[in-house]
Order: C-alpha cells, then structure tokens, then sequence
C-alpha cells in the first residue's frame, strides 16, 4: 500500500484545519471501501482522516422532531441493533443490515456507502426513498441537501474538496407511511446488487388510497435513479397490485442500465420493474400495519 | 516514513508495537507480532480468513488499519483456547471434521464464538447467515455448520 499520512481529530475544527493545506486528502470511517482502494491502487492520497473519534460523526440518535440523525462515520451494527431505529425505520434497516457481511456491518458506515458512490449502494435507494437529506459542513458553515443530490456519477458526488459529510437525517416519517428496501442478488447475501429498489408508500385518511410515494432505483444506471415519475403516478391511484404493476412498468423506463458481469441491460430493465412492484408491495403492508 | 506507537490490549494482554499508518492490523499481527493464526485470505474484505475481535466486534483485520487500534481491545485465534483448553467450538470443528485445509478455519471460530456468545440459541439458518462473510473453499460449510451446532449444544449443557 502506498504511503500516506494517518491523522485521527478529536474535532470537527481540528478537521477541517487539516483541508485546504493542498494535500490530497481521504476520509476513513469503517475502512472497508477505502482501505481496499488504497491497498489495490485505486485511490491516492497525502493525508488520510480518520474521522470516527469525531463524537457527532460516530452517534446517532432521534432529535426532537422525531428526525434520525445518524453520525456520518458510525457503525451499521450500532444502527440496526437500536430497536427505537428498527421499530421506526424498518425501511432503512432492510439496506443497513444487508450491506456486507456481519464484520463489514462492525465498521462500514452510511456515510461511507455515500461517499463511495457506487451507482449499487444498498443504503442509497432506502434513503432516497425515505426522504433523507445529508448535512455536509465546511469551515464555513454547513449545507443541507436531498440524497439524491449528491451523486454526479459513478464514485462522484458534490463533496467538495473542503467539505465533510457529518450526518444523514431521515425525517420523522409521515403517518400511515411503509418504506422498504430490496435487491437482486445470486446467493442471499455478502454480494452487490445487480439491481435494487427502494419504496415509500404514504397512504390517505382510510387507507384505501395513495396519497404519495417515493421511488429509487440502484445499479441502472451511473447514479442511483430516483424514479420520480413513477411515484407520482401513483397518487390518488387506489391502494392495489393494479396501480402498483403500472408504477413498475413507469420505474424501468428511468432505467439506464449496462451489460456488466452482474447482469445484461435486458435483465436489469425487466428486474427494475419487478422490484420496484415487489419494494412497492413491501412498503403497502407496512403503511397498513402503520394505520 | 515515521512509525507510531501503539498500545493495545491483545488477547488479555497489553500490547505495544510500532507501525506504519499504511499497514493493515493483520499485517501488523503476522508480521510484526508473529500472530500467524489469523489467515490472509483476499486482502480485500470478502473471505473473512482474517477475522479477529476488536472491541467487542468481528471485523476483517485487513480492512482495519493497524494505526487505528490504539487503545483498542483484540482477540485473535491464540487468544480463544484457555491454554490446553480447546474452546467447545475448536473442540467441535476437530470432530466434525470442518476443516480440510484449515485456512478458513480461525476466522470461522472468532466468528462463531461472537454469534454464540450474543445467541447461544442460534438455528442453523442465523449461523448460515452470520458465517456469509466466512469463504470456505474445501467444506461445502455443511461440516462447519454441524460443527457450530454441536459446540452450541455442548455450550449449554455446560451452562445447564
């Protein structure tokens, strides 16, 4: 591996004082994207920052309106093992929990997953579907954005070179809502998806109607696709597997995808539609058992 | 390039060495430590040879920096056995024949000794599903998971 130096602050300040000094720069969390690239020559840097003795980027916890605020760096494990999270959010845990095997989960981070900007992330679809915003800070202050306006291409995202991301915030969601996740893969788990999808469904007053929804598709395409058509299409639409067949034909349209090792453009257009049906019907039986 | 120091707390004892910021933990533990029972099987995070605790949790030490263990707690392989003592689980494996060439063999311990000491009643779907991140390229897994389920029972037969 090649050479770099390793700097671990205590402090968001400290942080940013190592940025700008025209060192090329990588962020380390959990390590197991980064640590790789490094290892195999795919990324470089001059400085590597560790940034879990960070306290606000390794914690997590429900602020008072009921958003999930969860620490850049911190751990999956630590999130899917809150039950408050696993009870509120089991839309999130469906990605959290399937994102490598149990020792990636010990380290890997959501903030990691984001910032590694592979069209494929587990943890992209889920959020996007849940509504979630990334707050990223700078010596300067901080902004806040949607996660879907994150990502500019494969391994790409608008993280400026003087900016960290500190926290993922998946807001208090709506009543009568269900969100879920779900990819295809070859073996059940430990793989990348060929392609996955994530769904909110927010139901009306009798639970009989979609009042809204939220769709995103994973690896069809450069970034990860919300499939905004297609969850627009569904309000006012009856609660049923009719309109929900429909909302997965409008889902593969937005689909892009690539012929690759995991799978053929043919096979990912048809798997876009299906899961899109199948995260839709998932999110349905959680937004009635939320009545 | 400058090496840091480094204290741990390895296998119930405390540690030190010097390292450099790009070497990995299990490099740091073969090479440096002579600890040679953690396996590198990928080097990339997918085989799960090279397991080991670190504070409190399974991780693939080669995708840990060594760097990053300061103050850290550690068990590896050397440090599941109490002295002549076999753990249930090594006692196991031995029986039901669950290795042949034993490569994998230390990562599935440290990693089916952290499932059952977190559920001691785990089925065989939990354990096949805790043991994905473990690669085994000679068992089949059948013989590991027979294994694991009959250290579990010996686990609680000692504890009843």
């Amino acid at each position: 591996m090649q050479a770099f130096d390793y700097l671990a602050p205590r402090s968001l300040d400290e942080a940013y004082s190592h940025l700008g000094n025209g060192k090329s720069t990588l962020f380390l969390a959990g390590g197991t994207d980064v640590i790789v690239q490094l290892r195999e020559g795919r990324k470089h840097c001059d400085q590597l920052i560790d940034l879990k003795h960070i306290p606000e980027l390794v914690a997590h916890g429900f602020a008072s309106d009921g958003t999930l605020e969860i620490g850049a760096a911190a751990p999956l494990a630590e999130i899917y093992e809150n039950p408050e999270v696993a009870s509120r959010l089991p839309g999130l845990i469906d990605a959290a929990a399937l994102i490598g095997g149990i020792q990636i989960q010990s380290r890997a981070s959501l903030g990691g997953n984001l910032c590694n900007a592979s069209p494929a992330a587990d943890s992209t679809p889920a959020l996007i579907a849940l509504g979630a915003r990334l707050l990223i800070g700078s010596k300067s202050g901080t902004r806040e954005i949607p996660v879907e306006e994150f990502f500019t291409g494969p391994g790409r995202s608008t993280l400026a070179a003087n900016e960290i991301l500190l926290q993922v915030r998946i807001p208090a969601q709506p009543a009568r809502s269900g969100a879920f996740y779900l990819r295809f893969i070859p073996r059940n788990e430990m793989d990348i998806a060929v392609v996955s999808a994530g769904a909110r469904l927010v139901l009306s007053d009798g639970g009989d109607t979609i009042e809204s929804a939220r769709i995103a598709l994973g690896a069809v395409g450069p970034t990860v696709i919300a499939a905004t058509a297609a969850a627009d299409s569904l309000a006012g639409k009856p609660a049923t597997d009719t309109s929900i067949q429909a909302a997965g034909e409008l889902a593969s349209q937005v689909a892009t995808p690539i012929t690759d090792m995991r799978g053929s453009i043919a096979q990912r257009r048809k798997l876009a539609s299906v899961l899109t049906v199948r995260a839709l019907h998932g999110a349905l039986t959680r937004a009635r058992e939320n009545r | 390039m400058a090496r840091t120091y480094i204290q741990t707390t390895l296998n119930g004892e405390s540690v030190d060495f010097l390292c450099e910021p790009r070497q990995s933990l299990l490099e740091v533990l073969r090479e440096e430590l002579g600890l040679t029972g953690t396996k590198e099987g990928c080097n990339n995070g997918n085989c799960g040879a090279c397991n080991v605790v670190l504070n409190g949790r399974i991780v693939n030490s080669c995708c840990v920096l060594a760097v990053e263990t300061e103050g850290a707690t550690l068990t590896t392989i050397e440090g599941v056995a109490q002295g002549d003592q076999l753990h249930p689980l090594q006692q196991t494996f031995l029986e039901e024949a669950a290795l042949q060439c034993g490569i994998c063999t230390p990562g599935f311990i440290i990693a089916s000794r952290a499932l059952l000491e977190r559920e001691p009643d785990a089925d065989e779907g939990r354990i096949r599903h805790w043991l994905a991140g473990n690669l085994c390229r000679c068992t089949g897994y059948d013989k590991i998971v027979r294994a694991v389920l009959k250290a579990e029972d010996r686990m609680q037969e000692v504890k009843a």
